[in-house]
């Protein structure tokens, strides 16, 4: 049995239901519904940008962890080209928010299909250690790339105060306007995800999950099926990054770090791999302890990595991936 | 412009496989007759498997060719096999557990019609529906049309195996070993398919339950110990005396 197959319990009465189905069919909307109260659930509001950022950035994580069973260490390489791309075009080219976010997600996206060409013929460790690797080379190259990149004091200037959309002025520095121009934003890239997931090739991710060596035999080139899942990945990972350079309006050098890429393996697993939503719970799960805890302790870091360790123990489906379990027993 | 089709569909030209030190199969030569039913038999570890595995693309011989329609496919990519016209089930049961009966059909047809589609809906594609539930008909799993793959019986998994290598409508079908584990029940129906199947491609099967196979097949290749040890029509391997000594007289499964 591989690691993705244990995500996967098989359908009970309750997946058959028609109203389950209904529900998961309309399953963007009720994000956008759930979203827009959000802010108000939560015991800080400003951790809400901060979940949805991270959140899509561990939904496209989880586009390869949780669907194809490939296990990344060199995230952060999509995610922080993101950001810094984004942050490139408007502190050096002074381009519109607009244009960013675009230039950042296709930054990712290629970045991610560079990476890809080279690591979707490894497997297992090797997948891992490859990703890693290229992810360091990455860091490194914008490291020294200080006219560029700012180096190791960050790429800074990246100053919006106002969106202009269509000739509408939106306010940027109001918290809550910024918090929903973003979750428009991650709730159209779920859309996105959700029509992948629903289209043909979404019926193939699911194949090669199931079992990789009859879906060769089938007439499915495997390695090319992990080269579009990995760049695709790298589009909502990116989006992800630049999102998080116009929120922060600094890249710090630290995004592209190879904690950042445990993050997204961390908040994937506390949520639940291979499912739609539980990127999103692992990391509102994991921002929120990591807000509240840090408030009282320095040590916070020990606690969050207790709570990590008893969720990978006790709850091997991550804490989305149990409700719905126990949703439909 | 009509192209003269030539009996041989398939053919190895001195393939030998070998594995570390070890050499599975020594210097097969032998050819498969179209539209025929051939069976693959010998002993346990005898390379069976190993064979099957060059004919269909799994493995890469160490020495040698294989030619499908007079075309060297040595080292052709697994997944273009299924394209070529050459379709497989597995010895062990290989389906995907958790999809439905029907998606299992359905994915495995969509092979030939789209990979990469991934704005339109996959609800669209109402022809590959159609192929899917067509195939359940043919291997009998109309009543397991929705169940889970995984939840079904062994006997119905391997059915279900053939009708997913049915779905790239292939010219050549390979079975390894399609009635392993089966009750004589079970074992029985599925040679009726087989046969019923066979009517309309070529079928190359593996199978060590040697007087099952007698009957059905056209042709029979003996393989023993890596080596082809006779090959020739079911009453010819019969009557053959070095086939009744290393096989025949070992205890009959
Ligand atoms: N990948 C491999 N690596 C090493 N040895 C192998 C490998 N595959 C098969 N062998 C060896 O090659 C020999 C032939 O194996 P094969 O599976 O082809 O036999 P078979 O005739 O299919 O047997 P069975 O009836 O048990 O299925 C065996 O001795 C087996 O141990
Ligand atoms: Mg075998």
């Amino acid at each position: 049995m591989t690691l993705s197959t244990l995500a996967h319990a098989p359908a009970t009465a309750l997946q058959r239901h028609p109203l389950y189905a209904k529900l998961k069919s309309h399953r963007v909307l009720l994000a956008a519904l759930f979203l827009v109260v959000f802010p108000f659930l939560l015991p800080l509001k400003a951790v809400a940008v901060n979940i949805l950022i991270y959140g899509l950035y561990a939904v496209g994580f989880n586009l390869l962890f949780g669907y194809l069973g490939l296990l990344s260490f060199g995230h952060s390489a999509l995610f922080g080209t993101g950001a810094y791309l984004c942050g490139i075009a408007i502190a050096h080219f002074g381009l519109p928010w607009w244009a960013a976010l675009i230039i950042g997600t296709i930054s990712g996206t290629l970045m991610a299909a560079l990476m890809g060409v080279i690591v979707v013929r490894t497997r297992g460790i090797y997948f891992a250690m490859v990703t890693m690797a290229l992810s360091q080379c990455v860091y490194y190259v914008f490291y020294q790339a200080t006219s560029w990149t700012g180096g190791e004091n960050g790429l800074r200037g990246i100053n919006i105060s106002t969106l202009n959309l269509f000739g509408l002025k939106i306010n940027f520095l109001d918290p809550l306007t910024r918090y929903y121009v973003v979750a428009a934003l991650v709730v159209g890239a779920l859309w996105f995800l959700s029509r992948i997931l629903a289209s043909p090739f979404g019926a193939v991710l699911e194949a090669v999950r199931e079992n990789e060596s009859r879906a060769r035999a089938s007439g499915y080139n495997i390695d090319r099926v992990r080269l579009v899942a990995f760049t695709l990945s790298g589009a909502f990972c990116g989006l992800a990054g630049a999102l998080q350079a116009i929120h922060l309006a600094i890249v710090p050098i630290e995004t592209l770090h190879y904690d950042t890429s445990g993050l997204a393996v961390m908040m994937c697993l506390l949520g639940g791999m291979g499912t739609f939503f539980g990127p999103f719970v692992g990391a509102g799960l994991f921002l929120l302890l990591e807000n509240i805890v840090s408030i009282w302790t320095v040590h916070w870091q020990l606690f969050v990595g207790a709570v990590f360790m008893g969720c990978v123990l006790f709850l091997p489906q991550g804490v989305w991936g149990t409700i719905l379990k126990r949703l439909e027993r | 412009m009509s192209v003269p089709v030539s009996d041989v569909i398939l053919r190895t030209d001195s393939v030998t496989k070998q594995f570390g030190g070890f050499t599975a199969l020594k210097n097969i030569s032998t050819s498969f007759q179209r539209g025929a039913i051939t069976s693959i038999i010998g002993p346990n570890g005898a390379g069976k498997s190993t064979y099957f595995n060059l004919l269909s693309g799994a493995l890469k011989p160490t020495n040698g060719k294989v030619f499908f329609n007079d075309r060297d496919v040595t080292g052709v990519a697994q997944h273009r096999f299924a394209k070529l016209g050459i379709a497989k089930s597995f010895q062990i049961t290989s389906v995907f557990p958790l999809l439905t009966t029907h998606e299992n059909i359905r994915v495995s047809a969509q092979a030939l019609v789209t990979c990469f589609d991934m704005f339109s809906p996959r609800a669209n594609m109402k022809d590959l529906d159609e192929t899917a539930d067509e195939l359940l008909k043919t291997v009998g799993l109309c009543d397991r049309r929705d169940r889970l793959a995984g939840e079904l019986a062994h006997g119905e998994q391997r059915a279900l195996e053939i009708a997913m290598a049915l779905a790239s409508r292939p010219s050549l079908l390979l079975l390894d070993e399609p009635t392993a584990g089966m009750s004589p029940e079970e074992t029985k129906s599925m040679m009726d398919l087989i046969v019923a199947l066979g009517k309309e491609r070529t079928i190359i099967l593996v199978e060590h339950k040697m007087k099952f196979v007698l009957g059905i097949s056209d042709r029979l290749l003996v393989l023993h110990h890596g080596e082809l040890l006779a090959e020739g029509t079911p009453d010819e391997i019969r009557r053959n005396e070095v086939v009744k000594r290393v096989y025949l007289g070992q205890r009959e499964h």
